[in-house]
């Protein structure tokens, strides 16, 4: 089979700090007609650069120094922009990570879809919006009539996604690059979205990069996976041949599973319940309620992880306990003690008792402030420790959170997303807390760093004994870290537990679903799971 | 003092230049009766006589030296223009950062009062203040820096409303900081590249507002030189095809140039951003 990409010794450089530093290092890439190739690694192994450059394109600061991009028989490298431009599009379609932020709020989807076929001159405007109609219907978007005519935010992440793989397959192109497509959507959705993207590659013939840092969500749909770390190709084999008998120590450590930790003996006293919430509802408007009578009990030393899609109400309930959020009725009980409804209220001891971490390590720590600053502020700030002292002290959590004594005078800037959440952690601790709030701590973190946050975390719960509330939508990190499980659903508690009882046998309809949508490293486990979808379906119908 | 050395050592040419031209000015002003030919409000000549030895930049429409009068406008100008830009500053960015952090009340009592001074042609409401409050020194760099300091509210407001929503100042704020803290460790050093930026602006808006108003009467009054009422008491010398009134109008132009070359040395410093 011929070839349609055929990528040699490609080198992209980066401009940073004064000089050319290398992002890609002589990779060599093949994609034969109607194949889908997965490209893993973490964040910063170039994988998007790569995705990038076979479309001939290279981002802002970046070069292609040496290598060869041909296109069915054109070479990308050398060609002008308006041989570029004009394959771009027509015979090479790129879907981005965020539909979100691609698309225009302000004109309608299928104005967006039809746009390049209608630019390029292929087709009158009232042809387009047939095709892409046809386009929905394959895509299995619900009312395919009439969805294009909403506008983006009438519409929900996983249709909008799917809505952009449209838009992509508008002018059936040979290639589609995709570009970490499902990574910002729930589990539940993403299913629907790599059904989509299997349907189209499958059906349509349609060549496909598939980028993500995801194994078990690009063994569903890639016939062949290459695995990249820091810009050089680690190995590259068939899928079921990867997964069976990786070759790398690296591709087993993508591999393997989060580990899972001995779970507890919940000690089932009263006087060990560090935090309890009582009938809490809350609401950003009135009379829409976003938390609904949530009863909640957190004890020493336990972690308590609460899982549910995005809009669930997960993170409100976290503003809620702290109070940044009054709750309209119910109440925060802390280690006996009813808190006040807002922060503000609350006296500087019980601030200090509850600590939060959060999902961001970009945001969550001042850009201007040193590492110093940021762990040794609530050092000296409850407990009066200054100077010499404070310096010392620092440099102990440094130690703690396995990071060199000499970023003590670094700015967050400097540091890598997983090492800023350590000194997030850090800066939690430093308040010698009872209680810390993990909102999402591992979602912004590549798979590999963020186990080492899980563990870093466990062992200080170990050592120090404080409680975690666990706030994720990743079933994978509950498995790992959680003694108990809260499942919500749009406000309200739908089931609680012990995890094995949770994880192993869930008694409601939705846990079940949340279980089931986990990807798992096993090829056929797309296809099986919507057959048997489908069956209880036609049951259920029957 | 070594370290300011080795600061300025480290500034790009641009950023040289302007600290030049502003360590000159400042000099001069600070030296004028030792440097100047004449006293300030001396005549000497005649009116508008052309450059000679004895008057290097020729006379004004009175027939007073023209380089003393820039020497000693230097000294009135400067002072009053940077007086007045820092004044306005920080009361515009106190307002503003406390309206964007405490929010509610504050934020509208001040943004509407913001609003109503907004609402007067800036010169009709100088104008009006300073006939009732008299025009010495001291009303004058008021006035103008509560106008001008409503303007920077508004920059401060938007910009600080950013930061507030961030993770680190909510981590703040759960810590139990205080609004002072909130406002100068975690607000500010994030929104100053903006309002350095702005700075450097405003220093020129002041120049001429302090000009016009001086044109009008209300200003710094006769016989005290300023660059500003200089360029406007000779400008008629320009239809005889005299360049009197375009010396000042030069040295403003200047100083302009150095601040703005200065600030924008400190606006990359500020953002990160590398030569």
């Amino acid at each position: 089979m011929k070839n349609i990409l055929n990528i040699k010794g490609l080198t992209i450089e980066g401009f940073n700090d004064n000089q050319w530093s290398t992002i890609v290092d002589g990779v060599d890439l093949t994609l034969a007609r109607g194949e889908v190739l997965g490209l893993i690694g973490e964040s910063g192994a170039g994988k998007s650069t790569i995705g990038l450059a076979s479309m001939g394109y290279s981002r802002r600061g970046c070069r292609i120094s040496s290598g060869s991009i041909l296109f069915d028989g054109t070479e990308l490298c050398q060609a002008s922009d308006r041989v570029k431009q004009k394959i771009r599009g027509t015979r090479i379609a790129y879907v981005a990570q965020s539909a979100a932020a691609s698309f225009n709020p302000a004109h309608r989807l299928i104005r967006q879809c039809t746009e390049t076929r209608v630019r390029h001159g292929q087709l009158t405007a009232a042809q387009a919006e047939k095709e892409a109609i046809e386009n929905y219907r394959r895509l299995l978007l619900p009312d395919p009539e009439g969805i294009g005519f909403r506008y983006p935010h009438q519409v929900s992440g996983g249709q909008l996604q799917r809505a952009m793989v449209a838009m992509a397959m508008a002018c059936k192109p040979d290639i589609i690059v995709f570009d970490e497509p499902t990574t910002a959507l729930d589990v539940t959705t993403q299913i629907e979205v790599l059904n989509a993207i299997k349907q189209i590659t499958r059906h349509l013939g349609t060549a496909a990069l598939y980028i993500t840092h995801d194994l078990a969500v690009v063994s569903q749909l890639a016939d062949r996976i290459m695995v990249l770390k820091n810009g050089r190709k680690v190995e590259e084999n068939q899928t079921r041949k990867l997964l069976d008998t990786p070759g790398k120590s690296y591709t087993q450590k993508l591999l393997s599973v989060r580990s899972q930790r001995p779970i507890k003996k919940p000690v089932q006293l009263k006087q060990n319940v560090i935090l309890e919430v009582n009938q809490v509802s809350a609401a950003y408007k009135k009379k829409e309620l976003v938390l609904d009578t949530i009863d909640l009990t957190i004890r020493r030393g336990q972690t308590v992880a609460l899982v549910g899609e995005s809009g669930s109400g997960k993170s409100t309930l976290a503003r809620a306990i702290t109070g940044l959020l009054p709750p309209l009725s119910g109440e925060v009980i802390f280690q006996g003690n009813p808190l006040g409804a807002s922060y503000r209220s609350r006296d500087r001891e019980s601030l200090r008792k509850m600590q939060m971490i959060y999902q961001m390590p970009e945001t969550a720590l001042n850009p201007k402030q040193t590492i110093e600053t940021a762990i040794g502020r609530p050092l000296s700030f409850y407990f009066g420790i200054s100077g010499r002292e404070k310096r010392k002290q620092v440099l102990e959590f440094l130690d703690r959170i396995e990071l060199p004594a000499s970023y003590i005078n670094r700015y967050p800037g400097e540091l890598s997303g997983g090492e800023k959440q350590r000194v997030c952690v850090a800066r939690a601790l430093a308040a010698k807390p009872e209680l810390v709030i993990c909102d999402e701590v591992t979602s912004a973190l590549d798979n590999l760093v963020g186990e080492e946050i899980l563990k870093l975390l466990q062992n200080l719960q170990n050592d120090l004994g404080v409680s975690y509330l666990f706030i994720t939508h990743d079933l994978a990190t509950v498995r790992a870290i959680a003694d108990e499980v809260v499942v919500m659903l749009k406000g309200k508690i739908v089931e609680k537990g012990p995890r094995n009882k949770i994880l192993n046998s869930p008694g409601h309809d939705y846990t079940k679903r949340l279980l089931n949508s986990v990807p798992k490293m096993n090829p056929d486990w797309l296809d099986d799971l919507l057959e048997k979808r489908k069956n209880t379906r036609s049951k259920k119908a029957a | 003092m070594s370290s300011l050395i080795k600061f300025i050592q480290k500034a790009p040419w641009s950023a040289r230049i302007g600290i030049i031209i502003l360590v000159m000015n400042i000099a001069v002003a600070a030296f004028a009766p030792v440097i100047s030919p004449y006293g300030e409000t001396e005549i000497t000549g005649d009116v508008w006589e052309e450059m000679s030895l004895t008057h290097p930049l020729g006379t004004d429409h009175l027939g007073r030296d023209l380089l003393t009068r820039m020497i000693y406008g230097a000294r009135n100008t400067i002072a009053l223009a940077l007086t007045i830009t820092f004044l306005s500053f920080t009361l515009g960015t106190l307002g503003g950062f406390l309206a964007a952090t405490l929010g509610g009340w504050c934020d509208t009592l001040l943004s509407r009062m913001v609003d109503l001074v907004l609402s007067f042609p800036t010169l009709i409401f100088a104008l009006m203040v300073l006939s009732v409050a008299g025009t010495s020194i001291l009303s004058l760099i008021c006035v103008i820096a509560v106008l001008d300091a409503t303007r920077v509210f508004r920059l401060a407001r938007a910009v600080a409303m950013d930061i507030a929503v961030m993770d680190f100042v909510e981590a703040g704020r759960l810590r139990g900081e205080k609004t002072g803290w909130i406002i100068l460790r975690e607000i500010l050093p994030n929104a100053l590249p903006p309002l350095v930026a702005e700075f450097g602006l405003r220093f020129c808006f002041v120049f001429l507002f302090i000009a016009c108003l001086s044109f009008l009467g209300l200003g710094i009054q006769p016989p005290t030189a300023d660059w500003g009422s200089m360029v406007k008491e000779n400008a008629g010398a320009i239809t005889f095809g005299i360049f009197t009134p375009l010396w000042p109008a030069a040295a403003i132009a200047l100083i302009t140039v150095g601040v703005n070359l200065i600030v924008d040395w400190f606006l990359n410093l500020a953002s990160g951003l590398k030569e």
